[in-house]
């Protein structure tokens, strides 16, 4: 079909909700006006970090004045497990508790005060066992998830023994709070006939919809899960909703009233799992001019109490250890660890930036070690040509514009003059300190776990040409539904007013992947465009017929404007959609997607486990005190590769916002649990994101122009987590800062998260001679 | 009387019944079923409940200030016009805080945006937004995790201080709220806003145990997440006599202990750096529209801001009670954790700032882990003055974050006195902060890290006092100590 200059596809377009948003109508779940009837829940957790649970006692409780019901792993009719793919995940604990803050009972009442009241009445006896609160504990305990994972390529150990120069190490991270502004929220309504239906806030309903049914023991043909939308996700409600949505699930059951369970801030964050720490061990080997001869890295993650997605982030920390760089021989291996933590899971970027954090720091403490500069380092490292582009997994790197980006960025990003800038002022300040900093990102797209790429729509058209669309995806904030309802409005011709994206329901579209991997457009995308194109093509002949042109050419029909056109005339949709009516043309079409030729093979650790790589680029400068550690990121230039945008404010909103939160996760976001595995930054009073203050003052985000991909939507590139990475350059800025106050030719001694004392500690580091 | 009156969004409610615990944002979702404001923390953390009431500023006029409804008892705005969200948009269309977030794309999850667009509607008819620092202490109260904050920055440039023409503005020409006397009780609960001083002793002699409340900042949190139904709640919101900022004859400040920090900022800017500077990152827009100087000072919290400003200005302690007035130095009032010199019955009324003498340096810094909206690792304030030989007269270093008060290091302040004040007294000086203080490790900070902030803020003094002996802060800034850049 023709494209038409109307087409909104590659535009500017407002977010699909921004006007219901900046009102205040737009609905997130705990919005939802209350049914009759409804009650409220409210979840008892455990107050040790292991133990024997030798009695749950709730007598108390449930005498208590407004007290509907308080459930126990006993009142569960089905499957007592949550756990999406190892099942190691009680709903509510009935022999142990594995972690402080674990679901143990759930009380359901007329009102949030009577719940609160009912929990505190709900007696538990324990006997406390040893807790594992670490990952050296775990490590040294052998306490682990599973056995470890692996890739390797090349001899390591014989390119570690003659290289020139050969260091070791080890690089943290720290965990991460989503901190979505909407926490958990479920609100399960029973319908006649044995059915259900959950609100849920999640960005995995048929998930949802499936664990809600094993608990009851019922098939999930009886259970609709609906998303409004979500007041952020991030991947924390990847799988993190379902326990909540399946709590209240069985009370509503239960009782046969609807049952709405919403998690304060401080609930949310001490029951649910967060970014995984990892810690990293490495030995690496370069030669003089900076070249990567060989790594060799462990990984330990701490997977907290339950397997949950862990071993697939595992899976793609290590995919991502190489991040934009050929490593010509390397052995990386995953171990995830059992802690007796909340259970950690999904998050933006899934482990690719714990994994690149490692690679990250292997280069700068190289550069830092031969006195080189790092970007130059980074280029001298990059994929290339072949045998320069084969991963470590044995994908090859085929459409590579690290190269393209680096000297468009570093060219527009004034990069050369700028650090001679930097260094020149360095060298007369006294207490503050600048530094600056060339960061590449290579990451790739599709899940790691195949099967799981595939998605469905369903478009509906009425009689009077307007369209309803349905697709697998949720929408988070990202902007997903707005791209669809573009793609929409592109392939048949039609106008915003006349699509309305319809919430995410399990009856609508069925067995759908989670809304997750940044792959919502791309995936979700293909069979939008599908459906519509089968209702486009029904479309056709009766348009034909009614414009007068011979069915043979109706191929020259062209869709846009609500309307028809052909040879200077035009039928508009709603007569063109009445009259399909008449002659009994179906108006609505299901279309499906599945990414091809996508494998990996676990036990040899090679495959092509993406269907293509995302790229980015960012150049970062800071300033620094050294007398308080205090810093602040003066000005960014990011040059992001989102293929042929389908979207182009979208996408840089998602580079921005993505930026801002790797920002968040290294510098000033720290989770501190106690010695008894209590958490102790559960609210933002404690945990500090980012605010606007903290966001770059001097922010240039561009999207790589003329850069189409092959075999995805329109040319489009998926863009959610790849930018995230993009933050790594504040390290290496702040690095070149602090290693200002020190010799040249010495490895900065600076972790992460790069908080004002772990900056400052740095720099006394440094000044050490 | 016993019913609570306030006008929500152009219409006037009155009530009884109703816990006098509630909070305004339990109001409005539950009872009103207006959930475009939404809970996010329920501790005036993350903004997303933000409203507007109109207030009355120290020069008795009308204005807009945004507020987190999370912690505003319904009894506090008895009297009161508030605007939520859904009051904005009309059939003329968006309101422009609303369509500049449009725009430029300022929301994605929207879940935050409503809170945005009223700290947005209330910047949107301000007349100080004279310095690009404000719009980022206008906006650091809204917590967005989606955006990046560069589009939200955008809108803010668009619209803040457009001071649109519409019937919102015409409230600002008009009379500023009344007084807001109220007895209201509802269950066990009563909440009591004296009309005069009078009305407050009676109502102190007759309730040994009342809580006195204003903005409350501090004190709401008890409910939100401890879940307390205090008895009675005595606010000190309508009483005149403690509210507004006085310049004395002889320079002394004057500031009402129930003085929102908003004007006690405005006031400052310019002509006591010191207070500006902590006041700048004291909390967010929506916090200092409700905080208020009695209330950070009387909860005599180690980390409570003000106090290291006014321990060093050697301000004085306006205590009133039935028998009258008494005054005791700023560094008698703080006597333990938590305890003030406050006798029963007493209230602190005022304090009292001195000008700073001509030669006088004096500054203050806020160090946290989070620039903006943060509670203080480590804050100081120092002042020094010296003779015409560069000799310190007098000292007065104060910290918060170091000890159980807020406190002066005497052992640093002796060595200082009487010697050249330069790097070598200053390090000698710093050298001895270790007899004063013993500082605590905990998620913000470890002991270590308190004890070299402090000292190197002295340091910091020193080196940024040279050239202008009582410094505002710079825009843009990286440290709370900006100084020290180099000469490139």
């Amino acid at each position: 079909m023709s494209s038409h200059p109307s087409s909104p596809l590659h535009r500017p377009t407002p977010h699909e909700s921004a006007h219901r948003h900046v009102t205040g109508e737009a609905l997130y779940v705990d919005d939802l006006p209350a049914p009759p009837r409804m009650l409220h829940a409210q979840v008892v957790t455990s107050p040790v970090a292991s133990g024997r649970l030798v009695r749950v006692d709730s007598t108390r409780a449930r005498a208590l004045p407004g007290i509907s019901a308080v459930l126990l792993a006993a009142d569960i009719p089905g499957e007592n497990n949550v756990g999406p793919v190892v099942k190691d995940e009680p709903v509510l604990a009935a022999e142990t508790v594995e972690y402080l803050g674990q679901s143990v009972a759930l009380v359901v009442g007329d009102s949030p005060a009577a719940c609160r009241a009912g929990a505190s009445l709900v007696e538990m006896e324990l006997e406390p066992l040893q807790p594992v609160l670490s990952l050296e504990e775990a490590i040294s305990a052998e306490s682990f998830l599973g056995p470890p994972q692996a890739i390797s390529q090349g001899e390591v150990d014989g390119a570690l023994a003659f290289a020139p120069l050969r260091f070791s190490g080890e690089v943290r991270s720290g965990a991460q709070d989503h901190f979505y502004l909407e926490t958990q929220v479920s609100l399960a309504v029973p319908e006649e006939g044995g059915a259900l239906k959950v609100y849920c806030s999640t960005q995995h309903p048929s998930e949802v919809q499936h664990l809600v049914a094993h608990a009851l023991g019922w098939g999930s043909h009886q259970v609709t899960v609906e998303v409004p939308r979500m007041g952020g996700g991030f991947g924390g409600k990847e799988t993190q909703a379902a326990p909540f949505a399946v709590l209240a699930s069985l009370a509503a059951v239960k009782l046969g009233r609807p049952v709405k369970l919403w998690l304060n801030r401080d609930q949310d964050m001490a029951q649910t799992g967060k970014r995984h720490p990892f810690l990293a061990r490495f030995e690496a080997g370069f030669d003089a001019e900076g070249h990567l001869l060989g790594l060799d890295a462990r990984l330990y993650s701490d997977g907290g109490w339950a397997t949950d997605l862990s071993r697939a982030i595992m899976d793609r920390a290590l995919f991502h250890l190489d991040n934009a760089y050929y490593v010509p021989a390397c052995r990386f291996v995953g171990q995830v660890c059992r802690t007796n933590l909340p259970s950690n899971t999904a998050f933006r970027g899934f482990g690719g930036p714990q994994g690149m954090l490692v690679m990250e720091e292997v280069l700068n403490r190289a550069a830092e070690r031969l006195g080189l500069d790092p970007a130059v380092v980074r280029a001298r490292n990059f994929y290339a040509d072949a045998p320069r582009n084969e991963t470590p997994y044995g994908q090859l790197v085929t459409d590579n514009r690290l190269t393209r980006l680096r000297a468009e960025l570093l060219e527009s990003s004034d990069y050369a003059s700028r650090r001679a800038q930097v260094d020149a002022w360095n060298r007369s300040a006294t207490h503050l300190r600048r530094g600056i900093g060339f960061q590449p990102v290579k990451f790739g797209i599709s899940f790691t776990t195949g099967f799981l790429n595939q998605a469905g729509a369903l478009v509906v058209m009425y009689t009077d040409g307007s369209v309803q669309l349905n697709h697998g995806g949720t929408e988070m904030g990202q902007g997903l539904h707005t791209k669809m309802r573009v793609l929409c409005e592109h392939e048949l011709g039609v106008c915003a007013d006349r699509v309305r994206v319809m919430n995410t329901a399990t009856d609508k579209v069925p067995n759908t992947s989670a809304t997750a991997a940044s792959s919502g457009a791309d995936l979700n995308g293909q069979a939008v465009a599908e459906a519509c194109a089968q209702l486009r093509e029904r479309l056709r002949p009766v348009a034909a017929a009614l414009l007068g042109v011979p069915a043979e050419e109706a191929g020259e029909l062209s869709f846009h404007g609500n309307a028809v056109h052909a040879r200077g005339q035009s039928v508009p949709m709603v007569r063109l959609a009445r009259e399909a009516y008449l002659r009994q043309v179906p108006l609505s079409a299901t279309g499906y997607y599945r990414t091809p030729g996508i494998h990996f093979d676990p036990r040899t650790g090679r495959g092509r486990p993406f269907h293509y790589f995302a790229y980015g680029a960012a150049v970062v400068e800071v300033e620094l005190s050294g007398l308080t550690g205090e810093h602040r990121v003066t000005r960014v230039d990011i040059l992001h590769d989102a293929g042929r945008s389908l979207v182009p404010n979208i996408d840089r909103g998602q580079v921005e916002g993505a930026f801002v939160q790797g920002l968040g996760w290294l510098t000033c976001e720290e989770l501190l649990f106690n010695a008894q595995g209590k958490l102790l930054t559960h609210s933002p009073d404690t945990y500090k994101i980012p605010s606007l203050g903290d966001a770059p003052e001097d922010f240039r985000v561009q999207l790589l122009e003329q850069a189409p991909q092959d075999g995805v939507i329109h040319g489009s590139k998926a863009v959610g987590e790849p930018p995230f990475m993009l933050a790594l350059g504040v390290v290496t800025a702040l690095r070149h800062a602090v290693s200002s106050f020190g010799p040249s030719g010495r490895e900065v001694k600076l972790g992460v998260p790069c908080t004002p004392e772990a900056v400052l500690r740095a720099v006394v580091a440094a000044r050490v001679r | 009387m016993n019913a609570l009156r306030f006008c929500l969004n152009d219409r006037w409610l009155e009530f009884s019944g109703i816990a006098p615990s509630t909070t305004l944002l339990r109001y409005l979702r539950d009872t009103q079923r207006l959930t475009g404001t939404k809970e996010g923390c329920a501790e005036g953390d993350c903004g997303a409940c933000t409203v507007v009431v109109v207030e009355k500023d120290v020069e008795g006029k009308p204005s807009f200030r945004a507020v987190n409804s999370c912690l505003l008892l319904l009894p506090m705005l008895h009297g009161k016009r508030i605007y939520t969200v859904e009051a904005l948009n009309s059939a003329e269309g968006l309101h422009p805080a609303q369509a500049a977030l449009v725009e430029h794309a300022g929301s994605q999850c929207g879940y935050c945006t409503p809170g945005v667009v009223m700290s947005l509607f209330e910047a949107a008819y301000r007349t100080d937004l004279d310095e690009p620092w404000k719009l980022d202490a206008a906006l650091c109260g809204n917590l967005c995790r989606c955006t990046g904050y560069r589009s939200i920055r955008d809108a803010a440039k668009q619209v803040a201080g457009s001071c649109p023409k519409d019937r919102f503005s015409d409230q600002l020409a008009g009379a500023a709220p009344g007084p807001m006397q109220l007895t209201y009780s509802a269950g066990p609960q009563r909440f009591v806003t004296p009309g005069s001083l009078g009305e407050l002793w009676d109502v102190l002699e007759a309730n040994p145990a009342a809580r006195l409340v204003m903005g409350g900042t501090d004190l709401g949190l008890e409910i939100t997440k401890r879940y307390a139904e205090p008895a009675l709640l005595v606010s000190l919101e309508a009483l005149e006599p403690l509210r507004g900022i006085r310049e004395q004859p002889d320079g002394t400040a004057w500031l009402g202990a129930a003085t929102f920090l908003t004007d006690v900022e405005a006031w400052s800017r310019g002509k006591l750096p010191p207070l500006e500077r902590m006041l700048r990152y004291f909390g967010a827009r929506q916090v200092k529209n409700r905080a208020t100087v009695g209330g950070n000072l009387c909860t005599a919290s180690p980390i409570g801001d003000l106090a290291p400003v006014l321990l060093a200005l050697g301000a004085r302690f306006v205590l009133a009670s039935r028998a009258g007035e008494r005054r005791v130095p700023a560094e008698e009032f703080f006597l333990a954790y938590r305890k003030t010199a406050l006798g029963p019955r007493e209230v602190l009324a005022a304090v009292e700032v001195p000008p700073l003498p001509p030669g006088a340096r004096a500054s203050s810094y806020k160090v946290s882990k989070r620039r903006e909206m943060d509670i203080s690792t480590v804050s100081a304030a120092f002042f020094v003055q010296l003779d015409d030989g560069g000799r310190v007269t007098a000292a007065r270093l104060a910290y918060g974050g170091m000890a159980a008060t807020p406190a002066r290091s005497r052992s640093a302040e002796r060595v200082l006195v009487g010697n050249p004040w330069g790097l070598e007294t200053v390090t000698a000086a710093a050298n001895e902060l270790t007899r004063d203080f013993t500082p605590l490790t905990d998620h913000r900070g470890s002991a270590a890290y308190r004890l070299l902030v402090a000292r190197n803020l002295l340091r910091g003094f020193h080196d940024e006092t040279a050239g202008t002996p009582v410094p505002r802060l710079p825009h843009p800034h990286t440290a709370t100590a900006h100084v020290g850049g180099g000469g490139a």
